[in-house]
């Protein structure tokens, strides 16, 4: 690219500059659509769109503005155990907090009062 | 100067300034995996209360500025921006240019914070605050309602406390009688308020989505505080000319982390203010 790098082993990946204004311009749009995704209704799947978006994004930022495109795989794979534990972790939660029963001792609990609709 | 072994950097116990390079990377990229779980705990009760009480965080975040999330969220890609082309200055030996980017990195970090303040202050002016210190005064969001005195309502410590048996283990006791009558009043009346200023009905615990709000946010605004001192840092050092093709590892590892506050933010945006 120019003399530094032809000079001795350039020590890392220097990103072009031109890659990095591609990705912002990319995480910019995808900002823009996920606020206007907004106004459309896909019921459940609302929060599904949201974060698909996000991930999109977040890949972006990680692939290219931390590198791991062009990185030793071994980081990205300690980056890819700790998002699997922590998925493990909110599955694991939500699947035990949806099991329970509203009222495990009949007539124990508090009423909780409900949203009137 | 050809000779890696010979690079002033390099410390005695690596063989090649590559080989320092990817240790340290490998580092940091463990202290990055630690953030992702420290932050997957907050996650974690947002999944749980959302799976539990969405009519609460449908409701709730009516209160939070999508514009000012918005503003905020592009404030931070372009600290990013501007901070991997730091990484990239570092690394081509471009001085100048560096200091220009981390200078211009540590205006978004400020101008994210300034914006968190003044959504801070706000949520503090409304009584939009965590658990017990949950008093909504909502007349200040939009309009006022008309004849309603903005300070008609009691302050919530005013009301008596709960008799104390209700405090203890709750399997052990009969099911507590209801609340004492005046915090009900005060309850309704305040129902009525928010009734009027276009919200919808308010369901109970809204304070638990503030509880959530604070601290995840709160948390993401300690870490870009930090990342604002460690830029400060790297920058001090860059003006000391201490950087160049040969030595950039503390930018990039700063980069990192920089880049790891936003990508938190990038999740902590549409799970809080674009719930619909």
């Amino acid at each position: 690219m120019d003399a530094h790098a032809s000079s001795h082993a350039q020590v890392g990946h220097v990103m072009r500059r031109r890659v990095l204004f591609r990705v912002l311009a990319a995480l910019l749009v995808l900002t823009y659509v996920t606020v206007a995704v907004t106004s459309f209704d896909f019921g459940r799947w609302n929060l599904w769109v949201a974060m698909g978006i996000a991930v999109v994004k977040a890949s972006l930022v990680l692939m290219f503005f931390m590198h791991l495109k062009y990185d030793k795989p071994f980081n990205g794979m300690i980056l890819v155990v700790s998002l699997a534990l922590v998925a493990l972790f909110i599955v694991i939660a939500l699947d035990d907090t949806l099991h329970y029963k509203k009222n495990v001792i009949p007539g124990y609990a508090p009423e909780i009062k409900t949203n009137p609709k | 100067m050809s000779d890696p072994a010979h690079s002033p950097h390099l410390q005695h116990h690596f063989e090649t300034p590559q080989q320092q390079f990817d240790a340290g990377k490998l580092g940091m990229w463990l202290f990055l995996a630690t953030e992702i779980l420290l932050f997957g705990g907050l996650f974690c009760a947002y999944a749980i209360y959302r799976a539990n009480h969405p009519e609460i965080f449908v409701y709730a975040h009516q209160f939070l500025n999508k514009y000012w999330g918005g503003t905020n969220t592009v404030i931070l890609l372009c600290s990013s921006l501007t901070m991997a082309w730091a990484v990239r200055a570092a690394q081509l030996g471009q001085r100048r240019l560096l200091i220009v980017l981390l200078s211009l990195t540590l205006l978004g970090a400020m101008g994210f914070l300034a914006i968190k303040y003044v959504e801070y202050k706000e949520k503090w002016e409304h009584g939009l605050l965590w658990g017990a210190r949950f008093a909504p005064q909502v007349e200040g969001h939009g309009e006022a309602p008309a004849g309603a005195p903005p300070a008609a309502l009691p302050p919530p410590a005013a009301a008596p406390a709960p008799p104390a048996a209700f405090v203890v283990e709750r399997s052990a006791i009969k099911p507590a009688p209801p609340g004492p009558g005046g915090t009900l009043v005060a309850e309704e009346e305040q129902q009525e308020q928010l009734d009027h200023a276009g919200m919808g009905r308010r369901p109970d615990n809204v304070q638990t989505f503030f509880s959530i709000y604070f601290l995840m946010t709160g948390l993401h605004g300690i870490h870009v505080l930090i990342g604002m001192g460690a830029i400060l840092w790297i920058l001090v050092r860059a003006i000391r000319g201490d950087f160049g093709p040969e030595y950039f590892t503390p930018v990039d590892f700063v980069g990192l982390y920089w880049h790891l506050v936003d990508l938190i933010w990038i999740f902590l945006f549409p799970l809080l203010y674009l719930i619909h």
